[in-house]
């Protein structure tokens, strides 16, 4: 393969598992935005997305699309659940117990996830097609064109709902100012849960359409919540469109890492740009240090 | 006549668009006690805020005794001799009344963590030291029996106290008191001016932001007035109480000529 | 010093002092007890961190594996004598923790703890892939044992060595905490402005406490190191750095005594659920959680608390 053949496969799959990190850091994006928490627990939602359809389509045989529709809505409930005993509860509670009990559910998701799944890593089918297909001389799985569609198709879905319903648009006004927002009669409350279960929605989506291609297992979540914190953090915490290309951007960039330099250290490339990024310039390439010093943590 | 302790001049702070202080000139002398005051959101506590050095200023410069503050850190100033307290108290609510006003003695003192840790002679003597000025700051505030109470389960009267008491313990030359009166009544009023005048008496000079007029007319030897950051009216409090513009100021409309 | 941390301390002394007598010389429980004494260590410097200066530090496990380490490495390899390589240790981890903690400790709340959750999974795969020094994934063995008159140390004599340092930084700490140092921690934690207002100068102390709790940390992996003799990077993980933190929730960040206590029970947890391996992380998962919602203060305190009737809503 000529090196621009192997520049192409790269780009692919960079493009690949940057959509995860995208749809992670969107996740993180609409938690922070709602509550200014970060949920570390975030990573264990694209296992359990990807888990929990590997148990309805492979054990419980339903056909793919039932299977996905299910999944998400599965993790979605746990999401929402999640909100509600465990973040609700200590809304009061210090930046610090709110950063642990976020720790603590991952812990937890993780442990379950264990009990009921075991280590080893399990696969999915592709949803369609069955060979690779050569595009400018690299060679692409058919997998790759449904992660790139799904996550362009959930990017213009988070546009609209935040930017033509009037729901998004009382979501980001609780992310703004809170009290605000339930003076003018906004349940601030259900927004909260509202954005779990969003964001759950979001890991679910990610993990069913990524384990085809890498499959899944238990602890894959800490490492994609890091990444995909990186991602977030690099667009600009709270902000959708940041979180996604800055997703691309690390999902490249690590392909990249990988391949022409040396894939042990792969994964330390997204996290030595989360470390750069957050010692140089938190508020990310697209957010601005003044508007990120006023917002509350 | 008496020194300068404070000298401002041009002081400007925008944030992004919006001017919180606009071309502030005033000085304050030595030990003299200066109110500020002025309808709310006017920048009395943006300026001390700046002064502390919690704020960088956009634009002037501002000199304490002659030397200026400006790009200096908050604990670098405290260190020159300037100490406040908060209008929204910020007392350290995990420690005991004691313990907050000894943090006061921090600056006065120099055991770091390998001399603190290896208990050397001199630490101790230090420790006892720090003890002693902090149950006398106590003392001056009328504190002495609350100094082993934890500091949030105080009444807020007393936890305003406290914060003077723990400013007072850095050894301040200069004292920023930030609407120390809020919530209090008459009679814990009239105290806090004795208070303040007690203050002046250890040769602290004495700035203070206050919404309470019979206490910033009672006490105050200058007072300043400002309005939407800038400065609106300086003197003595009776001409203040006279002055159009003031009155314009707080009640918003054009005062009868 | 206060005299009730002098009473705990002497208890700790004769319990420490007399275990090998009391568990009959049986070196699994007394291998239990220097794990212990490691985690105890360095719990201890994470719990001044996070109870007393108020951070966060979510991968601390890699400090203890520079430790192990370093001592490892210098001692196995390169013939370095274990006083050398233990303090090359120390000297290496204050540095990367200067480093690190510098522009680290001014992020607020959650940035800081990703960081230093980032920092500690960056260590862990430098671990795993520096393999001509580290051994790589399969580990480093052939840790030479510490002698003393040429007879290497174990068992029972290791205890007392482990638990002598223990009780020694215990001092240490508690000087430091009884001290202007500790107080000025203390307001850290209690209203940074404030402190920097009444001239502690903040940013210092978080990294001074964050270099000596990093040094904690490295001391304990050497010790670990030479009981061990083998080490390899999984111990040094993510998940020892949440079981660390744990260990300072669970027992009670607010005291060092109750890190300390979270230290010994949560060193007991792996071995409560060797036979339920499938339960493990469920497990470490739920108690953190109970804790967090019911008894946040942890548990030293929670226990306190209930005895004295209080009920506190939890705040770290």
């Amino acid at each position: 393969m000529t090196l621009t053949n192997q520049l192409i496969q790269f780009l692919f799959t960079g493009l690949t598992v940057g959509s995860i990190y995208a749809l992670v850091a969107l996740g993180f994006s609409m938690i922070y935005s709602s509550t200014a928490i970060i949920n570390l627990a975030q990573g264990e939602f694209v296992m359990l997305g990807g888990l929990i359809m590997v148990f309805f389509t492979m054990v419980l045989k339903i056909p793919m699309v039932f299977g996905f529709a299910l999944t998400v809505i599965g993790v979605t409930l746990v999401g929402a659940l999640f909100e509600r005993l465990a973040i609700h509860p200590l809304k009061k509670a210090s930046l610090i117990t709110l950063i642990i009990i976020t720790l603590a559910g991952s812990i937890l998701f993780r442990g379950v996830a264990m009990f009921l799944w075991g280590k080893d890593p399990y696969a999915l089918p592709a949803f369609s097609g069955r060979s690779p297909v050569q595009f400018w001389g690299a060679t692409i799985q058919y997998q790759i064109f449904w992660i790139l569609g799904i996550t362009v198709l959930v990017v213009f879905a988070i546009w609209f709902f935040f930017n033509r319903t009037l729901m998004g648009k009382a979501m980001a006004a609780c992310a703004f100012n809170p009290l605000a927002a339930r003076l003018v009669g906004i349940n601030v409350r259900k927004m909260v849960l509202f954005s779990f279960g969003l964001s759950a929605a979001f890991g679910a989506i990610a993990g069913a359409i990524i384990t085809p291609i890498t499959l899944m297992e238990y602890d894959r979540g800490p490492l994609l919540a890091l990444k995909g914190f990186a991602a977030a953090v690099l667009g600009g915490l709270g902000s959708g469109a940041g979180s996604i290309v800055a997703g691309f951007i690390i999902g490249i960039l690590e392909s990249l890492g990988a391949g022409l330099i040396s894939s042990g250290y792969k994964d330390a490339i997204a996290l030595v740009v989360l470390l750069i990024i957050l010692w140089v310039k938190p508020s990310g390439l697209f957010g601005s240090a003044e508007e990120s010093e006023l917002k509350k943590f | 006549m008496s020194e300068e302790a404070l000298r401002v001049q041009g002081l400007q702070k925008s944030f992004g668009g919006l001017r919180a202080i606009d071309s502030l000139d005033f000085i304050v002398a030595e030990q003299q006690i200066k109110s500020i005051i002025g309808p709310n959101g006017a920048g009395k506590t943006t300026l001390f805020n700046l002064i502390t050095g919690i704020l960088p200023p956009t634009g002037g410069t501002f000199e304490f005794r002659g030397r200026p503050l400006s790009g200096l850190k908050p604990h670098e100033i405290a260190r020159l001799g300037i100490s406040r307290t908060f209008q929204n108290l910020q007392l350290f609510g995990n420690m005991t009344a004691l313990e907050n006003v000894m943090v006061g003695r921090h600056i006065r003192t120099a055991a770091g963590i390998f001399k603190a840790g290896l208990r050397f002679p001199g630490m101790r003597r230090e420790e006892r030291e720090i003890r002693e000025k902090a149950m006398e700051e106590l003392r001056f505030l009328g504190l002495e029996n609350k100094a082993l109470m934890n500091a949030a389960s105080l009444p807020l009267r007393e936890q305003k106290l406290l914060e003077i008491a723990r400013a007072l313990a850095t050894q301040p030359k200069l004292l920023l008191l930030d609407e120390p009166a809020a919530g209090l009544n008459m009679r814990e009023t009239e105290k806090l001016a004795e208070m303040i005048l007690k203050i002046r008496q250890r040769e602290i000079t004495v700035m203070l932001v206050e919404h309470d007029m019979s206490l910033v007319m009672d006490i105050s030897d200058e007072v300043l007035v400002l309005n939407y950051g800038k400065k609106i009216a300086e003197g003595l409090p009776r001409d203040i109480q006279r002055n159009r513009e003031v009155i314009a100021a707080y009640l918003g409309e054009e005062a009868d000529a | 010093m206060k005299r009730d941390d002098l009473y705990t301390l002497l208890c700790i002394l004769i319990i420490v002092g007399l275990f090998p007598w009391l568990a009959g010389g049986n070196q699994y429980f007394i291998s239990l007890l220097i794990f212990m004494g490691i985690n105890g260590i360095i719990v201890m410097g994470l719990g001044m961190l996070m109870g007393y200066a108020g951070q966060i530090s979510l991968g601390h496990a890699a400090f203890f594996g520079i430790g192990a380490y370093s001592s490892g490495i210098l001692t196995a390899k390169y013939a370095f004598h274990p006083a050398q390589a233990f303090f090359i240790g120390v000297l290496l981890s204050a540095i990367i923790a200067f480093l690190v903690g510098k522009p680290t400790l001014r992020l607020k709340g959650h940035y800081m703890a990703v960081a230093t959750l980032g920092f500690g999974e960056v260590l862990f795969i430098i671990f795993n892939e520096l393999s001509p020094l580290t051994g790589g994934p399969s580990g480093l063995s052939g840790i030479p044992p510490l002698t003393l008159l040429g007879n290497p140390i174990e068992g029972t004599i290791y205890l007392y060595l482990v638990w002598g340092f223990l009780l020694l930084l215990l001092l240490f700490s508690l000087n430091v905490i009884n001290s202007r140092v500790g107080r000025a921690l203390r307001a850290i934690h209690g209203s940074e402005l404030a402190a920097n207002a009444m001239g502690v100068d903040a940013s210092s102390y978080k990294l001074q406490v964050f270099i000596l709790s990093a040094t904690y940390a490295s001391m304990a992996g050497s010790l670990y190191a030479h009981f061990v003799t083998f080490i390899s990077p999984s111990s040094f993980s993510f998940m020892f750095s949440i079981l660390l933190l744990m260990m300072v929730v669970v027992g009670g960040a607010e005291t060092i005594w109750g890190s300390l206590l979270g230290a010994m029970l949560l060193t007991l947890l792996p071995e409560y659920l060797r036979g339920l391996e499938d339960f493990e992380v469920l497990a470490y998962g739920a108690i953190l959680m109970v804790v967090l919602l019911f008894m946040p203060q942890g548990i030293l305190e929670g226990v306190r608390n209930l005895f004295s009737g209080k009920i506190r809503v939890g705040v770290l």
